[in-house]
Parts: structure tokens; C-alpha cells; sequence
């Protein structure tokens, strides 16, 4: 190409400097496309397997699915603690671009005072923005259609279904169910400790007393999962693949809800506790505690005010049937005349004379009779039978205090009985080292006398008393005391607590009849404390009644219940057990504050006893 | 070199058939992947064919002017788009903090897209009146004519598009002869040049974009995030890509700005390593056929114009592919012919058409 034009510019020269700088511009170009492209390879090639990893781990989320609690049944199939499905309003912050506005509108729609509307704002800025938060739990029928229905103005708010404890007996069974309640944080700590922490990746609840705490790890049952896909906000696409939970183990219980109803509605008005126990193997038929409150004021959380009321000087949380502490009084007057016999103090025929006090001799004070004119010639059958107090302040001063600690303590008691709930007081037996570690003082002589009439330092609780008298109903044969009788998986049945303990075996076999013997005629004899709490029972009770004094009474002076105040008055005891000769069931009864034994505390035994015996009628010619 | 004197019919409405297939082809191509990315969104596909239509149009309007009449129209274009600049400094309207717009009225306009074309048509034409290669002066006055817009731009601030035209026009400069010296000098003068625009010329979030592309995964949840979730889309990919439409990461919207800036992340994890080559060929044979016509063009003004144009497209592929597979920091430039997106299509047409222009131009046709 040759320019003719006659110009100073070499317009040749100048294309070519052109094409030269073009082609380093091209060579430029194909190396950074070759950058890009070696780029991509790492990424793509050697890079490959980090990056499909990471993308999986973006939209595939394992999701923990809670398992389902177990059920909980009565001796006789009934329901007594089921999971219902509630209703909850929750929200995924992260999903909502102005969520105070829109939790205001929300909050209009269904009633959600503005505090509560504060308090969630205020929690949600701590937390996860990408979980669930439950901003009104349990909405009713009408709400859960109100809000469906303008669901489309409120996108990240969701109507979540959960199942959540119920318990359709309420107050009738707190203290032997107890109740589940909103996992805290101190059990979230145990659970990791334990490595039980995966477990309850999904759970809300766990049991916090009773039942529902000692067999949480039944009951709960192993967590399941879900893989799903998700996108960038956390909304699940669809479900990739589901692992399911294991549900918990299902309970049937000892207990009678008939008899609990019962216990209930004969102790209303009155703090008290009953125990009914099946002497054939030690399952509990009822316990009850009164007052009591309604465990499903815990289940969503109790309100502060509903708390408080609770702590009222009745004391409802306190389960009285193993934490309550009361002197035995007279109920355990039986195994201390067996241990009069065993330790040859006394014999079958031996009769003593009651003046109507005891003395030491050499000694002033004067130990009374609960009769202060004395119950004349008294032997073993009739110190039981109008329980006289004398013959057993004898036996007792006889016997001194480390025998009798040792010999009452093979009957449970100064121990846990070990039933299946942990709310459970050991109580005191008391012993010379007790004392002297408690009260830095020696054991005087005059201590073991009180002692002798189950009174002076000698707390036990219900649960001990009613396990006291079991061993001696079986004669010395014992038995675990629990309340649940199986758990059930599918169709899957594993008894628990069959457990036989060692029994107590006495050097005279014989000695547990005349205790009984003696227990029967309590309720046979015109002149027995029990026999008008059971005239007429068409089965063949036997029994044994307790009056506990709360203050001392001043030498010389006449125990008046009107003058005293009703929390000084006495407590009424009764323990006692039927048919006489092949027993089916052993009831006790503790009433605070109410007076004796035989006018307060037989007769709710009676009513126990009847509804028993219509329940469960005896076989003809077995009564 | 024997062309034919008889003009073909695509000459006649001067269309560079090569290049026009190159560039149907990457529109196709872009139809497919804005489907997949825009979560299967007809509408949004439908207004991205729309605005590629009008940006045909816009290439065809342009491939007729002749570059004679271009450059008779070089000064009024690049006067008009510098005040439209100056009025936007004092009248423009403010979208996202950002001052980039005009209001005409019936649209916004953003008079950046002018400058996109007047910049390297205003130095090719001063550069080209002068003899090759540039005096001196010469260099200095096209450096001015760059420099005024860019300035502007950048405070606008759109720090990608006063790059970008800065660099459209250093092309001119470099296709003009610009010495190596020269060049190698003013790589040595950048250190320190870069050094100071660190510390004085730079925001606090274009800081925060260079300081998370050195190490995005410091910031996983916060500005690191769009990076690292488009290196996941592309590594994801593979070789053969998870398939159309099976992208994870596009599809359950993990990948920010899919249709726009980060599409190029959706191509690789739905085509893979394949795909990335075939769409890195396309647009290096787009940008050889640039070139080469630039080569053969008639004369110094459509040479350093054509190549300016040409090299600057290049540098918005390498910008944007650089940006979204973590070699460059996050500017905001889209993926030319592939992203969705308005004017951005349409200028960038518009050069094809003054290139197929320059191709067609009746004078090269007629020179043996």
C-alpha cells in the first residue's frame, strides 16, 4: 500500500504501528482471558469438591425432629397425661423486612398487649434471627382462623403446630405425675454434661418433677431428623429425606385414678397425705398429697402472680406423702411390741399394770397415758388395741434407743423408701449419734421414752409409715415401693420394679400374728380406736391408729383442742390394712392438725378402703 | 487482499456478519441464563427481550452513520454529555447515595452511558488530527479530555464506570503509539499514585470491597458474603455444571444480584467449566473481529476508535468475571451482553454499531 497524498504523516508507517499495538492488545487480552480461564479451572476442577461441600452445606439443613413424649396410663388403661397438639404463632425475624410494624399489625389482629409486643422485640435482637420464635403461644380456635385468614399480609409469620403436655386430672395426680416445663438452661448444661444433649435438639420440655422427672429419660424417647433443602433464608423447599424419631416409652402406673379421686375429694379442706399401697408387690394404688395446684399452670410457662400464690403457708408444692415429715405416734406401736417380744421384754402372756403415767424410777417426771385414768391390766393384744401408751414407754426404756433405731430402721424407716419420684425426705429416726451431732447433747434416757410411743425426735414420713406396715401385713417379706408398673414401646412390654428386697426375718416367726392379731382386734373389738371408723365395712379391716401431739403438753395439764392453736392441734394418723387374713391392700392416712387419730384419720381410710373393695369385690368365700 | 466490488446486502446495511452472529449468539445464550436466574420470571424475560431488541436497534441506527458524519458529531457529543455531567454535579437526582442521574422528564437518565462513547470518539479524534505516535502535548491534552469526565464520574461516585472510561480512552492513547517508556514511567508513577488514592481518594466502602476481596471469608456473613457465595456457585459447577435451571445456589437465591452483576456465577454452576469456555470463546473471538477490523480500517480515527471500543469491552468482561470469581474487587459492572440490565445493553450496542460501521465503511470497501 503506497500513499500518494504528499503529507508530512506516514500514514503506512502509522497503520502498522497500529496493527502492532492492536496485536499486543490481542495478546493481551488472550492471556487475561487465559487468566480467567486458569481461574475458573481452580475453582471448578481442583477446587471442585470444597465448593460442592459448601453449597450443599448452604441449602441442605438437617432439621431435628422432637420425638414424642410417652403417655402415661393408670393401673386400668386411663389416660392420665397426653400430649394435645396446641397452636403457636411464631415468626422468623429474619423473613420480615419491618417486623415491629408488622408484629404491631399482628398484634392487633390477636390481642397482643404492646408490652408483650416490646418484650419480643427486645428478645429477638439477642438471638438467632434465622430460628422460630414463638410470639403467642396456645391461640384458640378463633385466632388460629383469624390469623389463617390474613395470613397473605404477613409474610415469615407462621401457625406452628406442637404438641405439649397435658393433664386431663389436673390437681388429682401433681404430686405422684408432677409436670414438664420449658427446658432452662441449668438442664440444658446436665444434659450436655451427660452427652444427652443431642437428644433434645428439638425438645421444648422436660420433666421437672415427679414421674415426668425420674423417668425423663423413658419418656422422651430419641430425637429424629429431617434433611431439607432451604433457600437463603432459611425457608424450607422441600424435604430431602426424614430419619424418625423414636417416641418415648409409654407408663402404666400403679395407681387407681378411682382411688386417687377418692383420697382427693376425702381430704379436701385439709392438709394431709394418703398412701395406698399393694401389699403383694409394694405398687403404690394412691397417692395424694393435699393441697395440691394444676401442673398444667407449669406446662407454658406459670405467670408470676399464679406463682406466688402458691407459696402460701399451706405449702401445696410440698408433696407430704414422701416430704412430709410427722411423728408416727402410735402407728408404729406394733413393731415396737414385736421388738419387745423379740428382745424378750415382753411375752404373749405378760400383763402389766396402768396407772396412767409412767415413771423412771428415782424420777419425778411423770410420762402420760393419752387416758389419763390408765388402761388397768394391759398386755400386748390391748396396748395395741387402745393403744396404751405405758406399756410401750416401758418397753422402750427397756429396750433403749440403739435397739430400737436398729429395729426400726429394718422397717425403712431414717431411710428413703426408694419410690420412683425424687421428692422423697429420709424424715428421722433418731439415734444417740444423731443427737449428739444435731443438738451437741448427750442421749438421755428420758428421750427414748417419747420415742417409745413413735413421738420426741421421731419424724417419718407417710410414705415410711405405709412401707412400715407393708413389711409387717407380708411378715417381714419387702417389697420395693413404686408407681409404675410397666412401660410399653409399640408392643413392647418391660415390667419394672418387681424388686424383692432381703426380708426381715425375726428369731420368732411367730411375733409378726400377735401384732396383727392385735391390729385385727383394733378394728374388731367394741374397744378397739378403730372400730367405729369401720363398723359395718363388709370386708375384714385391720388396723392401727395414730395421734401425733404437735406441742407438749405441761405436766399435769388436759390436752384441749379448742384452746389450742389450729396449727398446735394434733395430727391425725391411721394406718391400716384389709382383708385381715390374705391383704390386698395397706392404706394410710396423715391429716395435719385435726385432731385423733380414730375420729379423723379411720374414717377417710374407710372411704379409701370401700371404694377399694367395690372396685375390686372379693371373690366369694374368700372374705 | 481481493474484495469483491459488488456489496452484499448485509454490506449495503453495513452489518459485519461475523461479528452480528457472535453477537446474536451471546444474546441467545443471555435469554437462557437471565430465565434461570430471574427464578423462571416471563415477565422479567420479557423485558429483557424487549430492551435487547431496542438495543439492536440501537446497533443498526448507529452501524448506518458513517464515520465521517461520526466525527463531524465527535465535539457537540462529547460537550453535550460533559455538562450533562456538570448538571448532574449540581441538579442530578440521588438514588441509593449515589448522584448519577438526570430527570428528563419521562425517564432518568444517566449521561455516564453518553461519555462511555464520547470519551474515546473525542481522544481517537483529537489523537488522530495530530501525527502517530502522539507528541508530548498532544498525549497531555487527550489526558485532560480523559481525565475531566472520569473526575466527574468518580464523584459521583461510580467509581466502575470513571475506570471504565478512563480506560476507553488510555486505549486510544495506547493504540495511538503511546511510547513503552512512557508507560512503563507512568506504571512507576501508579505506586505511589495508588498509594495516595488509599488513603485519599477512596470511600470507606470501596475500602471494605478491596479488604474483603483479599480475604472474603474474615466477613462470611456481612460484605465477604456476595463473594464467597458466588466462588461457592462457580466451583459448585464442576466441569459439567449442575444443568439449567438445577443451579443451588442461583435457584434458592444463596447468589446475590443473579440476573445482573453475579450472572456470570449462575452460568458456571449451571454450565460448568464448559460453559465458562464457550462463553470466554465467544468473547474472544468478538473481541479478535473487533481488532481485526480495526486493523483494516480507512483511517486513523476509525482505527484508534474501533480498537478503543473493542479493548474496552474487553476490560468490562475481565472487570466483571474478575469481580465475581474473587479476583478483582466488587465494583458494580455487569457481564456485557449476558446481564440483565437497561442502558448499560444499549451503549454498549451502540459501539458495536459504530464498529460494524467503521467494517462497512464504503471507502475500506472500496480500497483494494
Amino acid at each position: 500500500m503506497i500513499n500518494k497524498r504528499p503529507t508530512i504523516r506516514d500514514h503506512s508507517a502509522e497503520a502498522n504501528l497500529f496493527a502492532r499495538r492492536a496485536f499486543v492488545g490481542f495478546v493481551f487480552v488472550t492471556i487475561l482471558i487465559g487468566v480467567l480461564l486458569s481461574n475458573a479451572y481452580k475453582l471448578q476442577v481442583k477446587e471442585h469438591d470444597t465448593y460442592k461441600t459448601r453449597s450443599n452445606d448452604n441449602r441442605i439443613k438437617v432439621i431435628p425432629v422432637a420425638p414424642n413424649r410417652g403417655l402415661i396410663y393408670d393401673r386400668n388403661g386411663v389416660l392420665l397425661a397426653e400430649n394435645r397438639p396446641v397452636y403457636n404463632l411464631e415468626v422468623i425475624p429474619e423473613q420480615v423486612d419491618d417486623i415491629a410494624k408488622q408484629l404491631a399489625e399482628v398484634g392487633a389482629l390477636l390481642n397482643i398487649s404492646v408490652e408483650d409486643q416490646e418484650n419480643f422485640l427486645k428478645n429477638i435482637r439477642r438471638k438467632q434471627r434465622f430460628k422460630s420464635r414463638v410470639i403467642k403461644a396456645r391461640l384458640n380456635e378463633q385466632e388460629v382462623a383469624l390469623f389463617s385468614v390474613n395470613q397473605h399480609k404477613f409474610p415469615g409469620f407462621n401457625i406452628e403446630a406442637r404438641l405439649a403436655r397435658y393433664y386431663p386430672y389436673g390437681e388429682t395426680l401433681t404430686h405422684a405425675l408432677g409436670y414438664v416445663a420449658k427446658l432452662n438452661k441449668k438442664e440444658l448444661t446436665s444434659l450436655e454434661l451427660a452427652g444427652e444433649a443431642k437428644n433434645y435438639r428439638a425438645t421444648h420440655d422436660i420433666g421437672k418433677l415427679g414421674i415426668e422427672k425420674f423417668y425423663e429419660k423413658e419418656l422422651h424417647g430419641i430425637v429424629g431428623s429431617q434433611r431439607v433443602e432451604v433457600n437463603n433464608r432459611g425457608r424450607v423447599i422441600r424435604t430431602l429425606s426424614v430419619d424418625a424419631p423414636t417416641p418415648g416409652q409409654d407408663l402404666v402406673l400403679t395407681l387407681d385414678i378411682g382411688l386417687q379421686q377418692v383420697a382427693k375429694k376425702a381430704l379436701e379442706g385439709m392438709r394431709g397425705a394418703i398412701v395406698v399401697m399393694d401389699p403383694k408387690d409394694g405398687g403404690i394404688l394412691a397417692l395424694y398429697s393435699n393441697p395440691s395446684y394444676d401442673p398444667n399452670l407449669f406446662v407454658h410457662g406459670i405467670s408470676g402472680k399464679n406463682y406466688r400464690a402458691l407459696l402460701n403457708p399451706d405449702r401445696p408444692l410440698i408433696n407430704r406423702t414422701t416430704q412430709g415429715r410427722y411423728a408416727p405416734a402410735s402407728t408404729v406401736k406394733p413393731h415396737l411390741a414385736i421388738l419387745g417380744l423379740e428382745e424378750g421384754i415382753i411375752t404373749e402372756q405378760t400383763r402389766m399394770w396402768d396407772p396412767g403415767f409412767f415413771q423412771i424410777p428415782n424420777v419425778d417426771h411423770r410420762w402420760r397415758d393419752w387416758q389419763r385414768w390408765g388402761h388397768g391390766h394391759v398386755d400386748v393384744y390391748k396396748a395395741i388395741e387402745e393403744s396404751c401408751d405405758t406399756f410401750y414407754y416401758d418397753i422402750a426404756y427397756k429396750t433403749g434407743i440403739t435397739k430400737i433405731s436398729n429395729f426400726m430402721n429394718k422397717f425403712g424407716f431414717g431411710d428413703l423408701s426408694g419410690i420412683d419420684i425424687h421428692e422423697e425426705t429420709t424424715a428421722i429416726l433418731p439415734t444417740v449419734a444423731w443427737k449428739k451431732e444435731r443438738f451437741k447433747e448427750n442421749w438421755w434416757p428420758g428421750d427414748t421414752i417419747s420415742v417409745g410411743i413413735g413421738q420426741g425426735y421421731w419424724t417419718a414420713t407417710p410414705m415410711q409409715i405405709a412401707n412400715a406396715v407393708t413389711i409387717m401385713v407380708n411378715k417381714g417379706e419387702h417389697y420395693q415401693p413404686h408407681l409404675v408398673q410397666v412401660q410399653k414401646q409399640f408392643d413392647e412390654i418391660t415390667p419394672m420394679y418387681t424388686e424383692e428386697r432381703p426380708p426381715i426375718v425375726l428369731k420368732n416367726h411367730d411375733h409378726w400374728r400377735i401384732a396383727l392379731e392385735a391390729m385385727h382386734n383394733t378394728v374388731k373389738k367394741v374397744t378397739g380406736t378403730a372400730h367405729k371408723a369401720f363398723k359395718g365395712a363388709n370386708y375384714d379391716p385391720a388396723g392401727k391408729t395414730g395421734t401425733a401431739q404437735i406441742v407438749s403438753i405441761a405436766q399435769g395439764e388436759k390436752y384441749d383442742a379448742e384452746k389450742l392453736d389450729e396449727r398446735h392441734r394434733d395430727n391425725a394418723i391411721y394406718t391400716g390394712f384389709a382383708p385381715y387374713d390374705d391383704p390386698r391392700v395397706v392404706v394410710t392416712v396423715v391429716v395435719e392438725n385435726q385432731g385423733g387419730g380414730s375420729k379423723i384419720a379411720a374414717p377417710i381410710a374407710r372411704q379409701l378402703m370401700d371404694y377399694y373393695f367395690t372396685a375390686n369385690p372379693l371373690q366369694k368365700g374368700k372374705n | 487482499m481481493v474484495l469483491s466490488r459488488k456489496r452484499t446486502i448485509w454490506q449495503k446495511i453495513h452489518i459485519d456478519v461475523p461479528l452480528m452472529l457472535a453477537l446474536l449468539c451471546m444474546m441467545c445464550g443471555s435469554l437462557a441464563i437471565v430465565y434461570s436466574a430471574s427464578g423462571q420470571n416471563m415477565d422479567m424475560m420479557l423485558r429483557h427481550g424487549v430492551r435487547m431488541g431496542g438495543a439492536v436497534i440501537a446497533l443498526l441506527v448507529f452501524a448506518q452513520i458513517p464515520p465521517i458524519t461520526l466525527k463531524r458529531l465527535v465535539i457537540p457529543l462529547y460537550l453535550v454529555g460533559l455538562s450533562m455531567l456538570v448538571a448532574v454535579f449540581f441538579l442530578g437526582i440521588t438514588i441509593n447515595g449515589a448522584k448519577r442521574w438526570l430527570n428528563l422528564g419521562v425517564t432518568n437518565f444517566q449521561p455516564s452511558e453518553v461519555m462511555k462513547l464520547a470519551v474515546p470518539m473525542m481522544v481517537a479524534w483529537y489523537i488522530s488530527q495530530h501525527r502517530m505516535p502522539p507528541k508530548l502535548l498532544n498525549l497531555f491534552i487527550g489526558f485532560v479530555l480523559i481525565c475531566v469526565p472520569t473526575f466527574l464520574i468518580k464523584e459521583q461516585p461510580d467509581l466502575g464506570t470513571s475506570l471504565l472510561i478512563a480506560s476507553s480512552g488510555l486505549f486510544v492513547l495506547f493504540l495511538a503509539g503511546l511510547s513503552w517508556r512512557l508507560i512503563g514511567g507512568a506504571i512507576l508513577l501508579m505506586i505511589p499514585a495508588v498509594y495516595a488514592f488509599w488513603h485519599f481518594g477512596m470511600r470507606a466502602y470501596q475500602k471494605q470491597r478491596v479488604m474483603t476481596l483479599l480475604d472474603p471469608e474474615s466477613d462470611p456473613l456481612g460484605a465477604g458474603y456476595h463473594i464467597i457465595q458466588s466462588k461457592i456457585a462457580i466451583g459448585s459447577g464442576g466441569i459439567e455444571g449442575k444443568g439449567w435451571l438445577q443451579g443451588t445456589q442461583s435457584q434458592l437465591e444463596f447468589l446475590p444480584e443473579r440476573h445482573t452483576d453475579f450472572i456470570f456465577s449462575v452460568l458456571s454452576e449451571e454450565f460448568g467449566l464448559i460453559g465458562v469456555v464457550l462463553l470466554l470463546s465467544v468473547y474472544l473471538f468478538i473481541i479478535g473481529r473487533g481488532l481485526l477490523i480495526a486493523v483494516r480500517a480507512q483511517d486513523a480515527f476509525s482505527k484508534l476508535l474501533a480498537g478503543a471500543l473493542t479493548l474496552t469491552f474487553f476490560v468490562y468482561v475481565f472487570v466483571n468475571i474478575g469481580m465475581v470469581s474473587g479476583l478483582l474487587p466488587v465494583v458494580g459492572v455487569p457481564l456485557p451482553l449476558i446481564s440483565y440490565g437497561g442502558t448499560s445493553m444499549v451503549t454498549l450496542m451502540a459501539g458495536f454499531g459504530i464498529i460494524m460501521s467503521i467494517a462497512t465503511d464504503k471507502r475500506m470497501l472500496l480500497k483494494s
